[in-house]
């Protein structure tokens, strides 16, 4: 083990190993934070039309989560890299655009929709876990069904699901990794190369797995802040 | 507009085939050396001693917080060398099939162990009870009452984790093992057919997971009955 490798500059000079993965681990937080507003969009969007009263819009939502449930990440990766420029009208134009944007979009929307299908379950299951009183109560005040999602059920929802959204944000972070697969220098790919460079292969695996620990430990920490910010009193898991 | 072309899939079957075996040759071990490792962790975790809860708990969040990809790179640098000075094989011998088997059964176990242990935590606390009172150790308690119950509880949710399992086992793609995927994306560079191959892929996967889950959804309605 030699730990100096990191302070030593890269063939190119202009910085150091540690600087590589430095800009990988950038590349690993903005892909994992644009994959994770787009899949908190759509995930709600769609884990509300899984509960409205039309069939055509239920059974809609529910066919797109069977499929990006039911499709492995990485072949879903290879699918929006390779596959979509080919044969969507446009597409060539997409193959113009910097290396680096092309590898960042494809990951962002690949993590982002796949991920969004597992926010559609979690913002189902939490609307369903209301009592039907609730619903019931605003339609009967006068509410329209609208109105009611947006005053009566999403609020209480949105805090109740709170927790099990902890767990798909460590998910997004950790699926990141997947997209070194089609080049992309995030995190895990900037360690690749490092071992192709120097041959250190221990110290740079140890020196990539330990920054994914500290930022899994830093999303913990901050999303059990937002946790008891959230927690609704009177619910399971709640203090007061 | 993009001309398909499905021409080069019908003799690339075999070849298919052959991915798929291994594929799925990685998920069955990995399930069940998953399943066993994951249920000791489970019960160590619960174990009144500090020490040996506080071992089982490091393992499952370390796990649980490095990616996939990360985990089987890993497995892939030590597994070989190690393997190699333990059983004296030459440099030649492949051991890329061996490494990733080890390393999804010690990553997934990560994962049974949290549903063995909320399986555990579901069987009521009168039956460990009855055990003891009729004289059995706590690990024959643990063996021959508790567990039984809990395993049975959590069946579907263990097949569940099967299918994403098999889903995950695309990943060693990392190694350039030929799995499934492997196979289908070397199949589709050499004709240059890759958009043809990826598609079908994805849906062959489709099919499988989408009948998989389906049979896990009739047996948890079952199970439940």
């Amino acid at each position: 083990m030699d730990f100096r490798i990191f302070f030593s500059p890269v063939p190119t000079g202009e910085t150091t190993y540690l600087g590589w993965l430095l800009v990988g681990l950038r590349n690993t937080v903005a892909l994992s934070l644009a994959a994770w507003v787009l899949a908190l969009a759509l995930g709600t969007v769609l884990g509300i039309l899984r509960t409205v009263p039309g069939r055509g819009l239920r059974a809609f939502a529910g066919a797109y989560v069977e499929i990006f449930r039911n499709v492995p990440l990485l072949a879903q990766l290879f699918i929006w890299y390779f596959v979509v420029p080919e044969i969507v009208p446009g597409g060539h134009r997409f193959k113009q655009i910097d290396p680096f944007a092309q590898q960042f979009l494809a990951s962002a929307a690949c993590l982002g929709l796949f991920t969004a299908a597992r926010v559609c379950e979690q913002v189902r299951a939490g609307i369903e876990s209301l009592p039907p009183g609730q619903k019931n109560a605003a339609l009967a005040l006068g509410l329209t069904l609208p109105q009611t999602y947006r005053y009566v059920l999403l609020p209480m929802a949105a805090r109740l699901i709170v927790p099990p959204l902890t767990s798909e944000t460590l998910n997004v972070f950790k699926n990141s990794a997947v997209c070194s697969t089609i080049g992309l220098l995030e995190l895990t790919a900037q360690g690749r190369q490092l071992v192709d460079y120097t041959a250190h292969a221990y110290e740079s695996f140890l020196a990539v797995t330990v920054l994914y620990l500290v930022v899994n430990a830093a999303i913990q920490l901050l999303m059990r802040a937002v946790e008891s910010r959230a927690r609704v009193p009177g619910y399971l898991g709640s203090r007061k | 507009m993009y001309e398909l072309d499905w021409s080069s899939i019908p003799g690339a079957l075999p070849f298919l085939w052959q991915g798929m075996k291994v594929s799925l040759a990685i998920t069955a071990v990995a399930v069940v050396a998953g399943i066993a490792w994951g249920t000791v962790l489970a019960v160590l975790r619960l174990s009144p001693a500090r020490p040996v809860s506080l071992f089982a708990a490091a393992y499952v969040s370390l796990f649980r917080s490095v990616p996939l990809v990360m985990v089987l790179l890993w497995f892939f640098l030590i597994v070989p060398s190690l393997l190699r000075d333990v059983l004296g094989l030459s440099h030649a011998t492949d051991l890329r099939l061996a490494s990733a088997m080890v390393a999804f059964a010690l990553f997934e176990a990560a994962y049974y162990s949290e549903i063995m242990r909320a399986g555990i935590q579901s069987v009521s606390k009168g039956q460990r009870s009855a055990a003891l009172a009729l004289g059995m150790t706590p690990l024959q308690a643990m063996w021959h009452v508790v567990l039984p119950q809990a395993f049975r509880n959590m069946v579907p949710l263990l097949l569940t984790q099967a299918i994403i399992l098999f889903q995950d086992t695309s990943l060693v793609y990392v190694s350039a093992l030929a799995d499934f995927f492997g196979a289908a994306y070397k199949v589709g560079d050499r004709d240059g057919r890759l958009v043809e191959m990826l598609l079908f892929a994805g849906a062959a996967y489709f099919v499988l997971c989408c009948t998989a889950s389906w049979a896990v959804r009739l047996l948890r309605r079952r199970v439940l009955a």
